[in-house]
């Protein structure tokens, strides 16, 4: 026995259309009211959720030496392969022998996945939340390893995006 | 016509004219203000504060445009038709009146440029002939789409311009004069005296049929940006395309007055006598004019951003089986009552 399905039959009410429009009408006035959704990105800008994977930086320990120690763990995970270190002999005394002299990431090549982070065993590389970095010739987006710190300089305080919404214009 | 008369005259069209082309481009703000509302964004507002010289800046952008005339078309009407399509736009609003009489220089101004005797038949004429100016774009563009959109319109017009006029015919029935002046004077008083609570149906009639006179939504049908490309103002460009944009603009407004004046009171302050509170009354008068035109104007953008555009076959089968009858049901009904009461 097949399944007998009922087409809806439209009674008088329906029929009439007006109360149907009225309801749709009100539908859009009430968005006409909502809040509205846009950010003004230059001016105002997107706070992504924690757990963002953007651009990397490099950190630091708090008497500024740099936690890397060159281990290419980070290098080795990459499915992109857009790492490069040159490890050296550290010039501080503190038992790690090894620190990176060149530490470069290809921004083009990276797929921002996560894993270099992952993989890390001093969580020296993270990933922060900036998104909004761009450069007129693709040599700029390899970032090296003063960059990096730099990164880690402006996104240290956790607040990189409201800050820049505070100094921007006000919402218009 | 003395020389104070052709001065009083001169300044009234002179305000008309630039008060319609000051709502058309309040309109064009408006009209993208609100879509964005509606649909949770923001809209143009970078152009001066919140965005209110973006119509100025369109309309420089349109002038600086390359006016491009196609190979092909047929180009004495496709530079006329823009011009017909716009011209009757304006010239529609001559005689609505949107205020009472004011005193000045010691004699009674009627705030109306012209009180035509036949006022309804006037702007029914005018509307129509603004239909020629789609059907001629669509011609002489050479363009398939261009045709259709303007064989569309035609259509159209005949399957609503009936059920328009006959609802119209139910308040002229009411009022016993074609004069706009007397349709407003005769809905003096208080809220109920409105015809729109005399004549709900003719009303309602009348507002679907507007959206159809006007090619707004749900009835678009000649435009159709997903089926016709762009309808009859496909091949136009610049300040062309820019007079056939005023047009639609200056055709709703028109539609807005016309349905103020017909169903709403006019210029009417409902408990409130305007004539005795002279230039005070004269002002409360047009502001509430204003108010209401504003209403419908505002409804005209809402319902295009709420509802769906209606199929070719549904429009006419709404035209021809739905409306007509009904207007005609309407008609019979009012006049019905008026003999009976004249019986009585």
């Amino acid at each position: 026995m097949g399944l007998v399905i009922k087409s809806y039959e439209p009674t008088f009410w329906d029929k009439l259309y007006f109360p149907a429009l009225i309801k749709g009408l009100m539908v859009t006035l009430r968005y006409f009211f909502k809040r509205k959704i846009t950010i003004q990105y230059p001016d105002e800008k997107h706070i992504p959720p924690d757990g963002y994977r953007g651009l990397h930086r490099l950190n630091k320990y708090e008497d500024g030496r740099i936690r890397c120690v060159a281990c290419d763990m980070c290098a080795a995970a990459c499915p992109a392969d857009c790492i490069e270190i040159d490890p050296g002999p550290a010039p501080w005394d503190d038992g790690k022998e090894r620190y990176p002299v060149k530490f470069e990431i290809d921004l083009l090549t990276c797929i921002f996945c996560g894993f270099c982070e992952m993989a890390c065993p001093e969580e020296a590389i993270e990933l922060t939340e900036i998104y909004d970095f761009s450069a007129y010739t693709r040599e700029d987006l390899i970032i090296d390893r003063e960059g990096l710190l730099d990164v880690y300089e402006m996104t240290k305080d956790q607040n990189y995006y409201s800050r820049q919404n505070k100094n921007g214009k006000p919402k218009i | 016509m003395d020389l104070l008369g052709f001065i009083i005259i001169l300044v009234k069209v002179l305000v008309v004219f630039a008060g319609t082309m000051l709502t058309v481009l309040i309109m064009i703000y408006a009209e993208r203000r609100v879509s964005a509302f509606i649909q949770g964004r923001l809209g143009p507002n970078r152009v001066g504060p919140k965005g209110i010289f973006q119509p100025l800046a369109d309309g420089i952008k349109f002038l600086m445009k390359e006016d491009i005339i196609p190979a092909g078309v047929d180009k004495p009407i496709f530079i006329l038709a823009p011009a017909i399509l716009l011209i009757p736009a304006l010239m529609t609003f001559a005689v609505i009146p949107f205020g009472s009489d004011i005193t000045l220089f010691g004699r009674q101004i009627p705030l109306q440029v012209a009180d035509v005797n036949v006022g309804i038949l006037y702007i029914l004429a005018l509307t129509s002939i603004g239909v020629y100016g789609i059907v001629l774009a669509g011609w002489s563009s050479n363009s398939k789409y261009s045709l259709l959109g303007g064989l569309r319109s035609s259509a159209q017009l005949i399957s609503y311009e009936l059920a328009m006029g006959l609802a119209v015919v139910s308040i002229i029935l009411l009022s016993g004069s074609l004069k706009l002046n007397d349709i407003v004077g005769d809905q003096q008083g208080h809220f109920l005296s409105w015809n729109v609570f005399k004549q709900p149906l003719a009303f309602l009639i009348f507002l679907v049929a507007v959206y159809a006179e006007t090619n707004r939504l749900p009835f678009d049908l000649s435009e159709a940006e997903q089926e016709l490309v762009g309808g009859y103002h496909t091949e136009y460009s610049s300040m062309k395309f820019a007079m056939f944009f005023m047009a639609e603009y200056a055709n709703m407004i028109t539609a807005a007055a016309l349905t103020v004046t017909l169903f709403f009171g006019g210029w009417d302050v409902p408990f409130v006598n305007e004539a005795a509170l002279g230039l005070w009354g004269a002002m409360l008068s047009v502001t509430s004019f204003i108010l209401k035109m504003g209403f419908f104007l505002f409804l005209f953008i809402w319902v295009r951003w709420t509802f769906p555009r209606f199929r070719y076959d549904q429009l006419m089968r709404l035209g021809w089986k739905v409306m007509l009858p009904l207007a005609l049901f309407n008609i019979f009904l009012t006049a019905g009552y008026l003999t009976f009461k004249a019986v009585i």
